[in-house]
This record gives structure tokens, C-alpha cells and sequence, in this order.
């Protein structure tokens, strides 16, 4: 909580995530406007597009684009959804926001289900931070004693209720649709699409599913204005964006930063790096970003373009530090396990895809690897990628091969040698830190 | 219509179609696993992925729609190598111990394994093993083979309409499993045998019995419920191996029910007869075919000499053949008697003489899908038609709103907008009550015959919801169920169902309980409308006849009174039975058993409930000496020395029943429409009303000694079911014995409570060895606790 910004800004008091201190800092004057003004759905909307608000969970969709897209006319109810499954590794952001600002993500979720005509919405957040989920109910209670959710909020003819949801610890429950069929009280496992949730989503009814941050954000874009917004950031990247840094750093933490804010910057922020050693990769964005050298990361800035540009995403947010210690096939093969773990097995090059990769690199990393193992990597993700029913073979994919294709050396070497590049000692001396 | 290209091949397709659907109308094969035409789309074997013009990754066909100028690659270098990579990870996990698994030579994955996989593996490491489950006597499970694909999960919460598997677990650890501590109890279970593209799934009778390639796949027809479903019966050596679904869009479409499924398994048994036997001395002894059928000549025409012919009487069970049921009905009229009867289970046939035609659906099978409203009367509809009840689930999951009248309900595992739940004695009222708030509800007048019997009841919410659900459906049908027909009010209960389908515009239907429930009044096997009229079985079992000649009818489990009928059989001078099968009970009674083969040895045709006569052919020889029905009958007829039994070909026989005609035979006049007379409402009697059901694996003799039928949860030992207001009234609690007792006698069984049965009610099945006592399925019996 070291940053100030739009989210986190004013968050250094006592029990910020009481009401009271939420209208302190300007909470619900957003909604007020808007239910006094009554502003049309449709301004409201234009506003968020002009702010290039991009969806905080990963993917970076714009997000008064994915709102335009619910049905206007649609007869019956429509749903909104807060994902706030955050299962990725490396990612923290969401229970931060949750568990000191909860009220903005509410504001943010009632102006949303005004802007499209939702008159109920549901928060799912992640099984395994319960007392998250339980802050979150409070926050409930209190806007509800205060008018400010159920029937005809503050007065108005306008009525929307939200419902907090847990799951139970699975990572693809962040998938929405799989996040649905949770809510729904189904195993929670991704649908095909299309079709697309804003035509087909909870319960059979259109509905819209934006990231914790993403509702965050909203509330200030209203009150502040779109401009206001984007010009914190930089252009097709607006506003600022919280980044969980975590890894070999010296101080590990939630950094609100504007987007277009270089990485180096953010890495001083974050105390830079652990001993003073040297950087050696980055995963900008989530453990199924691709990882980039620390060379290159060091001239990106921490944005949506610039790291897609690099050949990564900024994804989640979520930045995993490594310097020099670390033996890439170690870090894969614990990433890999991952996702072999986490894979719903619907689908089967999933299924069956991510317990091979896991496989082939745990043999690797355990001196049993073959000449021809990369190759069969390669050939593995290629055939996972593309062809599953959602982002998840993607995700348990694009780490190998970029770890394979970055520092394919050490691999190699692995292979060849029956043990790591990074010599032991040094590895052990990296990781001594943490022996308290 | 839209525009789409498949592998350069132009065509039109409706809108909403998907991929895959064009692609099987070019004749472009698209490998798939989970993709099935009746079950929903899942979309995760992805083995259908193929190439679509501009779509950046390959698409899966079986969930992608058809978009106007479409291009679709299904064989092109990126779908293939697709669809190899998916092969591949099927194969990974996948045990490749094909000469050992019992799908070898039918496995989807096995097949096109040939096309799209590797000649070796790229994987080294251990394979995944996966625990077997238990499912029950019918399906047997080779876990490890599963490749998840869900075919099975969703046909039974789809189709079967209960969920009773799911896939547990995550990843590769997901695993395909039943509820625990549960088996797949659905009477259409067998259907997932069928469904698993590999291993996993396969028939627990039939297991290693046979290489599909050493089959030889012949057709035949059910001969259980009135559907007729369509059959490919395997066989081996001359032996049936197996019974698989031929496919019929019309009927069955490409399921079966498990009694059609799995009854084969009786076919051999122990107690099937293979030689004709004859009593002497109270001793039995095999003879040969001219000694028996002399015998039984010999007998009857002293007996019609001695006694007159009207003390001859012939009963046929409704699930003979109607060429068997013909020349049974031609050779009692030639002996110049008219007492012949299939309708074994009714007790009232005081519509007898008022019907204007023969009784059935009253529309086609395929028609059901169009209906908007259907009201079921006196029906244990599931399992009593499990494939009707199936298409009717899937209606009423559309927009079919579904009500019914009962007695005793279960789950028939489909949503129903009204069940009227009323002891047996006031369904008559219950049904004027629906009539009468038709006629108000929509000002139209009662029938003359009904108009008294309508001032005697008031309309109350039940009837006035089902009457409003009716009148406002575009499409209404009214169906009789089995409990209805065979209800000692019956064609009371007819009577106001015809009305009811008139007042509300709708059709009148009689679902019918067995595979010639409608071909046995086609065939004249009834005592009244003929030439000859006689005694119908009641009157039959009653008036002390001195000679029966019963055909395929064990007399204890399928006359509705059981008792009767064997006091009956045993004071006759001769009772001559033609039945494949042997019974304590035929053996106590008969004089003269005379082997006819089953359904598989002989050919036939049955008139199914929408009065499609189809015929079928033996697909195996007769076991031992016995023979065909038909050609016993003629052989017996001209041994009596009668006319018109010179028939060579069974051709002839079905000729002179059925005439020329197609399958539906226009000619023949089904027409549900009975006189209605004036009536009045049936006295509501004291004591407790039983409520006999026929237990889908006790309704007919294949059935019966079907052990793995036996073997399942539907076949267990019937139980006394009560509604816990009747416990609680005769201070009795669920699980204790009881004693029930009727007026022709008392068994002993356990106490369950069912909330679905009515107030003043027990349920207790009829057909069932351990209720035969009770003798009839109706009227008031005591409970007691032991």
C-alpha cells in the first residue's frame, strides 16, 4: 500500500473500509451525480470509453466497449459480475482493493448496473481469502442500511442489489464463464463461445463480467471525468493501474502507478533489487505472461502497448521479479505444476496437455532430460495453444515457450549436464534471504 | 438460409446450423467424440477442429455456427494437423490394450486412431489409472479408457432426464463417476453403452461375450411396451449376443430402453421350454409334436361335444404376435365359441360394444414434439413408456406443459405444470371436475351423459389450473395410461377423458401397456364386435369354462387377478398353453405345454400405439422343438379339422388380418371414441385403496427371467408405499411389515413412505409373485403391522 493514485490513494488511515471513510474520500459522490442528475445510461457509457479504461483482469478489453455490447431492449433481467477469483500466481491486487477500499468496487458495480440495466450483480471472490469475502459482506450491510443498495437507491427509481459470492480455490473459476457456471451452483468449468456472456451469460441472461480494479476505477471516472482519467495515463492505456510486485525485490507490495510509468521506475519503487543483485527476468504481467529478459524489460514501460510490444502482456499486473539466483527450469517447472493442477479437464488438449509439460519438465529439472525434450515442448504447446475451449492452455503454454525460447541455454545445459546452469551455491545464496 | 462452403462444396443451410451439421449434408466426414446429434453440445474433445476462413486458430465443428459466406476447410493441412495434435493427447492416458477391451472393433477412438494417429508415442511416462465405479447390473466400467467426453453425463440428465453421473475432479484427475454410494438406475441406462466412443462404458451381460465383427446384425422389434421400438439384434452361433437400437427417427430415434435392451437375456434361460410336455397322471412327460397336438384335439373336441363350445376360452397375452393372436381368435370361432381375450389386466369392460373403432394414440409418435399440452391419466408414465415418456421430457422442456391425474405419482424426471394427486375411486371425480370447469371456462355444453354426473361435483383449483392449462394450448392431447385402462372404472374414467380432449380441442390417446395392445383388437382376439361374441377374461375366469387355451400367458403374473385365474385353470378339464417359457404356475395348471418361440425365433408383427404394423423375422432357429406360434395354431386348427387354416406362409396369415396396405394401414379404423351413456359417480368406499403398479421388469414373461433386469434397483422387492398422513392415520411408521389383506387374501411386506402416493391409499404392485395373493389390482384391502 505504498502508492498513491486513484484506488489506493488515501488508504493510510484507520479502517478504511468502512463507509464512513469512503465518503471521506469523495465515495458515492459519483453515484449522487448520477442518480440526481439523472444521467442517460448511454453518457455514462461514452464517458468510460473515453477514459480507455481497459479491463484490469488480463485480457485488457476495453471496457466501455465490453459494456456497449450488453442488449439495450433486452426484455427480463440482465446480470453483472465482479471477478474477483484472483487465482493467478504473482497476483494480489484485488483482495488489497477488496480489504481497504471495498466500497469503491461496490459504487463502481451500482454504477455499472446503471449504465446497462442490471438490477442485480454478484461479486465472486476467490474461496481461499475468506476474510476478504467477509470484509466485502460488511461493506454490503453498510451500503445497504444506507440507501445506497437495493430498492430505489438513494431515492431514485433506480434498484440494484449485489450479492457477494466465494468459490472454492479454483483458478479456472477466474475464467467468466466458468465463474458463472459457478454462481450458477454448476462445476465450475468455462463455456464455448460464443455465445458471449452479454448475450448468453448467468442464468441464460446477458450479462457483463468486469475485473475488481476495473469496477474500482469507475467510480473516479465519473466523478473526475474520462479525460481526467486517460490523462493519468497515456493514450489507448488510460488512467493508472495497480501493480502486484513480488519476487527478488526489496519491498514486495501493491504499487499504483500511471500506465506509461517505465519499469525501472516501478522496480525503484519497489526498493529495487533484493542485494543489489542483478535482474535477470521479469513476468510482467501473471504467471501466464510470457517472461522477457531483464534487458528488455528494463526499457519497457508499464503498459498495455509497450509490453505487448516486447512480446508479453502486462496481463494482470502482477510482476514477478527474478534476478541472477534463479534457475529458470526450477521456476517452470513450479509454474507448470500449476497449471497441470489447475486445468478443469474439460477439455483435452488441456487435460491431457498440461500433465505432459509438467512431466517433461519436472524429468528435466530432475536430470532426466532427453536431447530431443525441447522440440517436444515446443510441439506440445503448439498443440495445446489455440485449440481449447478457454485461455487456459494458452496460459500453462506461453510460459514454457518463452522460458524455452529466452533461456533456452540453460535447458540445454540441464539436459546435457544433469543439473542447473545457475550454479547450487548461488541458488542457495539467493533463497537465504528468506531464512529468517 | 445460409451460404457456406465446405471443402469447395457449395450449400444452403438453415440459420443456426453449425458446422458440423453443413458438413454432414456435403458427406464431409468431421472425426468427433463428444459431438451426438440428440445431446447438447459440449465442445471439449476437440477432436472436430477444422479450418474456417479468417478465423485465426482452427474451430471446433461442432459448436461453431454457420455464418453467411462461410469457408470451411474440414481435411485442409491446419485441421488435420489439428486434429492429429488432439489425437495424440487422447492417446496419451488412453490404456492402447485394444485386443483386451470388449469395444475393440466398435471403438470410435480405435477407429480413428487408424487416421490420425501416431504410429508410436512421444510419451514415455506413466499412464493415468482410473478406479473402476460401480453403475449396477447393466453397465460395466473400464475407467482408465475414459476420455471424458460427457456423452454419457449428458444423456442422463438430458435424456433420461435425472443427472446421475458427472465429471468429478479436476484436469487429469477429472474422472466420469455416479453420485456416491449411487448406480445409474434410469430405465434407459443401457443408451450409455452405446454412447462411449471407447471402453469405458460397455454391457455388463454381454461383456467379452462376443467380437463385434463375428455378429451377424439382424432387425427385429421390441415385443415389450407399445412403442415397437426398432431392434438390431446380434448374433453368434446361432445364439443372440446382444440387442443394440436401430435406428428410427419416428419411433424409438436411436435409444432403447433397457427391457428392450437387455431381455435377451431370458431367451436361453433355464425355464425356457424346448419340448412339447404332457400331464399324465399328474406326472409330466415330454412327447412329441403330433402326440401333443393330438392330445389337445382330441380334448377340445370332446370337451365342445360334452359340453358345449362356449365352455372354451382362449387367452392371449397382448404381447403375442398378431398372427398369433389371429388364428387363436379364428380357431376358438371355429369351434364356435367367442371367448377369446388379450386385455388380461382390465377389470371393466363395460365399453365393450360402445367403442367405434380400435383404441391408440390417437395420433403419430413423431406428432408428440408438436403438442403444446398433454394431459396423462392413470399413468406410471416412466416407467410404464420410458421412450415416450423420453420425447415428452424433451417437449416439455420446451414449451409442452405437461398434467396429470394419478393415483401415485414418482419422478417422472420432467417438469409438470399440475399433478392431481386423488385415491383410485375419485379419479371419475376428479376428471368431471376438469370437464366441468372446461364447459364453464369455456361456455361450451357437457355431453348429454355427463351433464347429471357434472352437477354432483364443484370445480376446485386443481381442476380449474389443469382446465386453463388445456384450453389455452394450441395442440392438447389427452392420454390414457396403463392404470387408467386396467382401473376398475375405466371406461368411466374413457368417457370423461374423451370429453375432456373434446372441450379443449384436443385428441384423445391410449397409450397401450404392451407390443400388441393394439394389434390384438386389429387380430379380433376380443369377445365382442366379431362374428362370435363370448366372454370376455373376467367372465372367462369366473363362469368355470372347462377348457383354456392360453397363448404366451403365465396366468398368475398377467391376468390382473391372479388368484382367480389359477382356481379357474386348476378346475378346468384341459388347459393347453403355448408359451416358451415354463412356471410353477403353469405346471401346476396346465395339461399340455406346447413350446413356441419368442420374438427372436419367429416371425411376426406387432401394431404399435400409433398403429404401425411392423413386421420382423426370426433371427435365430428355434431352441429344441419348439416352434412358431403361428404355425402351431395352424398345425391345431387342422388337427380340429377346422376351415380356413391351410395357410403355407405366415404371409398368408398377415394377409388375411391385415390386408394390403403400408405399415400405418389406413384401412384399419383406430378411432378412441366410445358411446357415452349416462353414469354416475363411483361410491367412495371405506378402508384403504390399493394402487397396483406393474413394475417395468414384472410386466411380461421376457422380463421376468431377464437376471440382470432382476438384478436392478427397478426390480426390487415391491414394498407397500404410503403417504405419511396415511401412516400417520393407521398409526403405522416407513420400514415395519405389514400384513395387507384383500378379500381373496393377505401378504406380508415392508411399509414405505411415499409422498407421492395419495391420502387413504397403498401402493403395491401388481404382476409381482410376492403380491399375487391379493388376487386383482384394485379395491380395499387393510394393512396391518405384523
Amino acid at each position: 500500500m505504498n502508492s498513491q493514485g486513484i484506488i489506493l490513494s488515501g488508504l493510510d488511515g484507520d479502517r478504511t473500509w468502512r463507509l464512513a471513510d469512503y465518503i471521506k474520500r469523495d465515495g458515492y459522490k459519483a453515484l449522487k451525480k448520477i442518480v440526481s442528475e439523472k444521467i442517460p445510461a448511454d453518457q455514462i457509457i461514452a464517458e468510460v470509453k473515453k477514459s480507455a479504461l481497459r479491463g484490469r483482469g488480463g485480457a485488457g478489453f476495453p471496457t466501455g466497449l465490453k459494456w456497449s455490447f450488453m442488449p439495450r431492449a433486452f426484455p427480463g433481467a440482465k446480470y453483472l459480475a465482479c471477478n474477483s477469483d484472483e487465482g493467478e500466481p504473482g497476483t494480489f491486487k484485488d483482495r488489497d482493493i477488496l480489504r481497504f477500499n471495498p466500497h469503491s468496487v461496490i459504487e463502481g458495480m451500482i454504477i455499472a448496473g446503471y449504465a446497462m440495466g442490471c438490477e442485480r450483480g454478484y461479486n465472486y471472490i476467490h474461496g481461499e481469502i475468506f476474510e476478504v469475502y467477509e470484509r466485502f459482506e460488511d461493506a454490503l450491510q453498510e451500503a445497504r442500511e444506507a440507501g445506497l443498495l437495493g430498492v430505489n437507491i438513494l431515492g431514485s427509481d433506480f434498484s440494484f442489489d449485489l450479492f457477494a459470492h466465494h468459490g472454492y480455490g479454483a483458478y479456472i473459476c477466474g475464467e467468466e464463464t466458468a465463474l458463472l457456471e459457478s454462481i450458477e451452483g454448476k462445476k465450475g468449468q468455462p463455456r464455448f463461445k460464443p455465445p458471449f456472456p452479454a448475450s448468453f451469460g448467468l442464468y441464460g441472461k446477458p450479462t457483463t463480467i468486469n475485473n475488481t480494479e476495473t469496477f474500482a476505477s469507475i467510480p473516479f471516472i465519473i466523478r473526475e471525468g474520462g479525460d481526467q482519467f486517460l490523462a493519468l495515463g497515456k493514450p489507448n492505456n488510460g488512467g493508472t493501474k495497480l501493480f502486484s510486485v513480488s519476487g527478488h525485490v526489496n519491498k514486495p507490495g501493491n504499487y499504483e502507478i500511471s500506465l506509461g510509468t517505465p519499469f525501472s521506475t516501478l522496480l525503484e519503487m519497489a526498493g529495487g533489487m533484493r542485494g543489489g543483485r542483478n535482474l535477470k527476468a521479469v513476468i510482467p504481467g501473471g504467471s501466464s505472461a510470457p517472461v522477457l529478459p531483464g534487458s528488455v524489460m528494463m526499457d519497457c514501460t508499464m503498459d498495455y502497448d509497450s509490453i505487448s510490444k516486447a512480446g508479453s502482456m502486462l496481463g494482470s499486473g502482477a510482476v514477478i521479479v527474478m534476478d541472477e539466483t534463479t534457475c529458470m527450469v526450477k521456476a517452470l517447472e513450479r509454474l507448470s505444476y500449476f497449471y497441470f493442477e489447475e486445468s478443469c479437464g474439460q477439455c483435452t488438449p488441456c487435460r491431457e496437455g498440461t500433465g505432459w509439460l509438467y512431466r517433461v519438465i519436472h524429468r528435466i529439472e530432475n536430470g532426466l532430460g532427453r536431447p530431443d525434450d525441447l522440440d517436444l515442448l515446443n510441439s506440445v504447446t503448439a498443440n495445446i495453444m489455440g485449440r481449447t475451449i478457454c485461455a487456459l492452455g494458452d496460459a500453462a503454454s506461453m510460459p514454457v515457450q518463452s522460458f524455452v525460447n529466452h533461456f533456452g541455454e540453460e535447458f540445454a545445459f540441464h539436459i546435457e549436464h544433469k543439473k542447473c546452469l545457475v550454479p547450487i551455491e548461488l541458488q542457495r545464496e539467493g533463497s537465504k534471504i528468506y531464512v529468517a | 438460409m445460409l451460404e457456406i462452403e465446405i471443402d469447395g462444396k457449395q450449400l444452403q443451410v438453415p440459420d443456426g446450423s453449425t458446422v458440423m451439421e453443413a458438413a454432414s449434408k456435403v458427406g464431409a466426414y468431421v472425426p468427433h467424440f463428444c459431438y451426438h446429434k440428440k445431446l447438447s453440445i459440449a465442445a471439449n474433445c476437440r477432436m472436430c477442429l477444422v479450418q474456417v476462413e479468417k478465423a485465426p486458430k482452427p474451430l471446433p465443428a461442432c459448436a461453431t455456427p454457420v455464418t453467411d459466406g462461410m469457408k470451411v476447410w474440414t481435411h485442409s493441412e491446419q485441421a488435420v494437423k489439428a486434429q492429429k495434435g488432439v489425437m495424440e493427447f487422447l492417446l496419451i492416458n488412453h490404456p492402447l490394450d485394444c485386443p483386451i477391451c470388449d469395444q475393440g472393433g466398435e471403438c470410435q477412438l480405435q477407429d480413428l486412431s487408424v487416421g490420425y494417429g501416431g504410429g508410436q508415442s512421444r510419451y514415455q511416462e506413466e499412464k493415468r489409472v482410473v478406479g473402476n465405479k460401480d453403475l449396477g447390473p447393466l453397465v460395466a466400467t473400464d475407467m482408465t479408457r475414459c476420455i471424458n467426453c460427457t456423452r454419457c453425463v449428458r444423456f442422463t440428465s438430458e435424456i433420461a432426464g435425472l443427472m446421475e453421473l458427472g465429471q468429478a475432479f479436476r484436469g487429469e484427475h477429472a474422472e466420469i463417476m455416479p453420485f456416491v454410494e449411487k448406480t445409474v438406475d434410469s430405465e434407459l441406462s443401457g443408451n450409455i453403452i452405446d454412447l462411449c466412443p471407447v471402453g469405458a462404458l460397455t454391457s455388463k451381460p454381454f461383456r467379452f461375450g462376443a467380437r463385434a465383427w463375428e455378429m451377424s446384425r439382424r432387425k427385429s422389434i421390441s415385443p415389450h411396451d407399445s412403442l415397437g421400438s426398432n431392434l438390431i439384434v446380434q448374433v453368434k452361433n446361432d445364439v443372440v449376443k446382444r440387442v443394440l437400437p436401430l435406428e428410427n427417427e419416428t419411433l424409438n430415434e436411436c435409444w432403447l430402453s433397457d427391457k428392450d435392451r437387455f431381455s435377451y437375456e431370458s431367451l436361453n434361460c433355464e425355464d425356457r421350454l424346448t419340448r412339447p410336455m404332457v400331464k399324465q397322471g399328474g406326472q409330466w412327460v415330454e412327447t412329441d409334436w403330433q402326440s401333443a397336438i393330438e392330445y389337445v384335439a382330441h380334448a377340445l373336441k370332446s370337451i365342445k361335444s360334452e359340453h358345449g363350445a362356449d365352455s372354451i376360452g382362449a387367452l392371449a397375452s397382448p404381447h403375442s404376435t398378431i398372427e398369433e393372436l389371429y388364428l387363436l381368435q379364428k380357431l376358438i370361432r371355429g369351434l364356435e365359441s367367442g371367448n377369446v381375450d388379450f386385455r388380461l389386466r382390465q377389470s371393466d369392460f363395460s365399453a365393450d360394444g360402445r367403442m367405434s373403432g380400435i383404441p391408440w394414440l390417437g395420433m403419430r409418435v413423431s406428432e408428440i414434439s408438436t403438442l403444446d399440452r398433454l394431459l396423462v391419466i392413470g399413468s406410471f408414465f416412466r416407467k410404464d413408456h420410458p421412450m415416450v415418456a423420453q420425447r415428452v421430457r424433451q417437449s416439455a422442456r420446451g414449451g409442452l406443459k405437461v398434467f396429470a391425474v394419478n393415483p401415485a405419482f414418482d419422478d417422472w424426471q420432467m417438469p409438470i405444470s399440475k399433478e392431481v394427486c386423488v385415491p383410485p375411486n375419485e379419479m371419475v371425480a376428479a376428471l368431471a371436475r376438469i370437464a366441468k370447469a372446461i364447459a364453464e371456462e369455456t361456455g361450451q355444453a357437457l355431453s348429454d351423459g355427463l351433464r347429471k354426473l357434472c352437477l354432483q361435483v364443484t370445480v376446485d383449483d386443481d381442476a380449474l389450473v389443469v382446465a386453463k392449462g388445456l384450453v389455452s394450448g394450441r395442440s392438447v392431447s389427452v392420454w390414457l395410461g396403463n392404470l387408467a385402462i386396467q382401473h376398475q372404472h375405466s371406461s368411466r374414467i374413457h368417457a370423461l377423458a374423451q370429453e375432456i380432449a373434446r372441450l379443449s380441442k384436443g385428441v384423445l390417446g391410449v397409450l397401450g401397456e404392451a407390443a400388441n395392445s393394439v394389434g390384438g383388437y386389429v387380430a379380433g382376439a376380443v369377445p365382442f364386435n366379431q362374428e362370435r361374441s363370448g366372454k370376455n377374461v373376467v367372465e372367462m375366469l369366473t363362469s368355470s369354462l372347462k377348457a383354456y387355451v392360453l397363448a404366451g400367458v403365465e396366468p398368475d403374473l398377467d391376468i390382473a387377478d391372479g388368484v382367480s385365474a389359477l382356481k379357474a385353470l386348476g378346475d378346468a378339464e384341459l388347459v393347453a398353453v403355448l408359451s416358451p417359457f415354463k412356471s410353477k404356475s403353469l405346471l401346476d395348471v396346465a395339461d399340455v405345454l406346447l413350446p413356441i418361440a419368442p420374438f427372436t425365433e419367429t416371425a411376426g408383427v406387432f401394431v404399435n400405439c400409433e398403429g404401425r404394423a411392423q413386421s420382423f423375422f426370426p433371427v435365430v432357429k428355434c431352441a429344441g422343438d419348439s416352434r412358431p406360434g403361428w404355425k402351431i395354431l395352424r398345425v391345431l386348427g387342422a388337427a380340429l379339422e377346422l376351415d380356413g387354416f391351410d395357410f403355407d406362409r405366415i404371409e398368408d396369415v398377415r394377409m388375411e388380418v391385415l390386408g394390403e396396405g403400408d405399415e400405418l394401414h389406413s384401412a384399419v379404423k383406430f378411432n378412441n371414441d366410445i358411446a357415452i351413456g349416462e353414469f354416475s359417480l363411483p361410491a367412495i368406499t371405506s378402508g384403504i385403496q390399493r394402487i397396483a403398479d406393474i413394475p417395468i421388469y414384472s410386466a411380461d414373461v421376457l422380463v421376468r427371467r431377464s437376471l440382470p433386469l432382476q438384478a436392478t434397483k427397478d426390480a426390487e422387492m415391491p414394498c407397500g408405499r404410503m403417504s405419511n398422513a396415511t401412516l400417520e392415520l393407521l398409526g403405522l411408521r416407513s420400514g415395519i411389515m405389514v400384513r395387507v389383506t384383500s378379500t381373496k387374501g393377505q401378504v406380508v411386506v415392508r411399509l414405505e413412505e411415499d409422498n407421492g402416493v395419495s391420502d387413504g391409499c397403498v401402493r403395491l404392485a401388481g404382476a409381482h409373485h410376492s403380491t399375487v395373493a391379493l388376487g386383482g389390482l384394485h379395491g380395499s384391502v387393510s394393512v396391518e403391522a405384523v
